[in-house]
């Protein structure tokens, strides 16, 4: 008997047949889960137990809504309202893009910025104007989403701007390996940001770009904070979990337009029921030479192109 | 009760084999150790700060760590190469050493697990994954499949394992009609790892680069390329080091299946190419991103030709019996093949099939520092339960250390 052999003297709880090898998986699974749980932040038992959003009683999203409204007052100073407003029935949103009005300005991208609660550092903006060239016709591969001159529209080039196209057949949520991401009865796509698990793999499956990751913890200054917010849109987010364009629910689901509709100084942006024989969507569809963005995937968008003039 | 007096005694005993060895297995070990904490400390601050602090962004949303986990699943498939010929077709210098294959496999598959854990954005809902636990999207998702196969995989191979050598400890012949059934069973589960990996790709038609449907054979091809080329050499040291025997036989053996792989690696890899290129089309973007470079943005082009290089090299080599029968030019294919399969399984996958992203960007990505770091640690990890599990192995199939041997000389080593 040496010394060596008294000290390693096997503990009784071990298990497994490469003993040494488990407990130090485990000992490092462990580890890794406590700082995991302090990484992110003040990590509460009822936020880490949270069931799917789809799951929660009418009482569990009662709670889980002031649970979270508590924490963000905490958090930014000021009321913030959550709201869980409910699809409208006979509503199916639809949207439509005028590309032969379209200059470029980016109003859009900045106004979706403001009334959705997007981290400002680092920045994530949801809707990407792309700079085409007019010799191309729709061509990702002659786009510029970095186009930055002094004056829009530029000589030669149309502009294209590309957000959540809300597929009836969204690959996203097909991909989701938990269903934190489904499409809701008036075709918006949400997000549950409590149950993403941040795999990313929406991201590689979306054809348009349209899914955003906050890859760092979002800064939103209190002051900037829209506090009228759905649970499945702009509320603030959490670091590490994937976001998108949801046709600004917290509005539309009230009868207002989305802010990019409502901020486009050249009327390019027309939104609608497309249920509603006689809204203007209908009209456009109807009416004008209309497109779908990379149509051959069959994603079949409630988000339309189309040549006004 | 015997069982399972017998089976802590196993434990206990596997316990002190693995903590017991020579200088240069404590050196070894140690060097694991160390890589390990880097890869912790680089985690830690990962978990931090958030993803931030790897170099993936919106348009290249997977990198390093998912490359890794690709090729690893490889790894953890090719085990089969071994178990194959031994069992079906009862050929006995394969046979001693598929259980070999089998802890190759288990290590790889602990790797690949690590690799996804990190790459999760919120490690803390690890559990919204689990089956019945969490809310699987089955059978919807393919990530969803290839969490159950994967697990499936590890379950089976570690119990085939710890049954063969818990026999071999207790001095008792395994029972066939509980083995041969289980590892048929892990042939068509090695084969389904690998098939719902390349699915996993596969069935995103935003990614042209991955949307073919040659790429399940391309995957299993690579990975029965690379998975024995790691096997080879480690047959060569473990006759050295240990009194284990392994024939030369089974040795050029494996090596010869590897080349008809290899060739059909390449041949599946010019099919491929030869469609992209030949017709192109708007998608033949993402193979001149990897083998020519887009719009003066070449980083992947050296890569992607020393891959194919290393494997067209590696290919004559196994080919040609004079080569594959010669220690010197067999271990460098062995690298060589190793290195292509790396390259190609890994970043040589990922990175084209999201480069230019879905709306044209082209996003250079090259793996940060912490990147690196957790790999590596990941990568130490597997290594050493690679290490630990040898270790105990390899007294136990010799038949040196059993319930009524060796308890009594355990001072001595194997290493």
């Amino acid at each position: 008997m040496t010394t060596d052999q008294k000290l390693s003297n096997p503990p009784e709880s071990c298990g497994g047949s490469g003993c040494g090898t488990r407990r130090e998986f485990l000992g490092a699974a462990t580890a890794a889960m406590a700082t995991a749980l302090t990484g992110c932040g003040t990590l509460s038992k009822e936020e880490f137990l949270q069931r799917n959003f789809k799951e929660l009683s009418k009482q569990e999203v009662l709670d889980v809504i002031a649970r979270l409204e508590k924490e963000y007052k905490a958090k930014f100073g000021k009321e913030v309202k959550v709201a869980n407003t409910q699809p409208i029935p006979g509503v199916i949103f639809g949207y439509a893009l005028d590309l032969s009005r379209c200059i470029g300005c980016r109003r859009c991208v900045h106004a979706c910025v403001k009334e959705n609660n997007q981290s400002r550092d680092p920045e994530i903006q949801w809707i990407r104007v792309l700079q085409m060239d007019k010799e191309e016709g729709v061509n990702v591969q002659h786009a510029d989403a970095y186009y930055n001159p002094e004056e829009v529209p530029q000589e030669g080039h149309f502009y294209m701007p590309v957000q959540c196209q809300q597929c009836k057949k969204p690959p996203c949520t097909k991909v989701c390996p938990v269903g934190a991401t489904w499409r809701d009865k008036d075709g918006i796509v949400v997000v549950d940001y409590n149950w993403c698990i941040g795999c990313r793999y929406c991201m590689a499956a979306c054809p348009y770009g349209a899914r955003h990751f906050n890859w760092g913890e979002p800064h939103l200054p209190a002051d900037q904070l829209n506090p009228n917010t759905h649970y499945l849109g702009n509320r603030p987010r959490p670091k590490g979990v994937v976001e998108k364009c949801t046709f600004c629910i917290q509005r539309t689901r009230n009868g207002q337009y989305p802010a990019c509709a409502e901020i486009c100084p050249t009327g390019s942006r027309k939104f609608g029921n497309l249920l509603d024989k006689d809204s203007e969507i209908r009209y456009v569809l109807e009416n004008k030479r209309v497109f779908k963005f990379k149509e051959d995937l069959n994603t079949q968008p409630n988000f339309f192109y189309f040549y006004g003039v | 009760m015997f069982t399972l007096r017998n089976f802590s005694g196993f434990l206990s005993d596997t316990l002190r084999l693995v903590t017991k060895g020579s200088r240069l297995y404590y050196a070894w070990v140690g060097f694991l150790l160390l890589l390990i904490a880097i890869g912790a400390a680089a985690y830690i601050g990962q978990l931090n700060q958030g993803l931030i602090v790897t170099k993936m962004r919106d348009q290249v949303s997977w990198g390093f760590y998912i490359g890794n986990f690709t090729f690893l699943v490889g790894v953890a498939a090719a085990a089969i190469m071994l178990v194959i010929p031994a069992y079906i077709y009862d050929w006995e210098p394969i046979k001693e050493i598929t259980i070999l294959g089998e802890m190759l496999a288990i290590s790889a598959l602990i790797m690949c697990l690590g690799f996804v854990m990190v790459d999760i954005g919120r490690p803390d809902r690890f559990w919204h994954i689990i089956p019945l636990v969490g809310r699987l999207n089955w059978p919807q998702s393919m990530l969803a499949w290839d969490v159950i196969v994967l697990n499936l995989y590890l379950l089976l191979n570690w119990f085939v394992v710890t049954y063969l050598l818990f026999c071999a400890y207790t001095e008792r012949h395994y029972v066939k009609k509980l083995v041969l059934p289980l590892v048929l069973l892990s042939i068509p589960m090695a084969v389904s790892i690998h098939t719902v990996t390349a699915y996993l790709y596969n069935g995103l038609a935003a990614r042209p680069f991955w949307n073919s449907a040659i790429l399940a054979p391309r995957f299993l091809a690579s990975a029965f390329c690379s998975g024995p080329a790691i096997l080879l050499i480690l047959l060569q040291v473990l006759r050295k080091t240990t009194r284990l025997s392994i024939k030369d036989e089974a040795i050029f053996k494996v090596a010869e299946l590897m080349a008809y792989t290899m060739g059909f690696n390449l041949f599946l890899t010019a099919a491929e190419a030869f469609k992209e290129l030949y017709s192109g089309t708007e998608h033949v973007v993402y193979f001149q991103y990897l083998l020519f470079g887009l719009k003066g943005h070449t980083t992947l082009v050296p890569y992607a030709w020393a891959s194919i290089l290393c494997g067209l090299a590696a290919f004559i080599l196994f080919l040609v019996p004079r080569t594959r029968t010669n220690w010197v030019t067999l271990n460098i294919g062995c690298v060589l093949i190793y290195a292509s399969v790396y390259i190609e399984k890994g970043m040589g996958l990922i990175i084209p099939g999201l480069t230019p992203d879905v709306l044209g960007d082209i996003y250079v990505y090259r793996p940060s520092f912490t990147e690196i770091a957790v790999a590596a640690g990941i990568f130490a990890i597997g290594f050493l339960v690679f290490t630990l599990m040898l270790k105990a192995a390899v007294p136990m199939m010799l038949g040196e250390f059993t319930i009524t041997k060796g308890r009594a000389s355990s001072g001595e080593t194997v290493h």
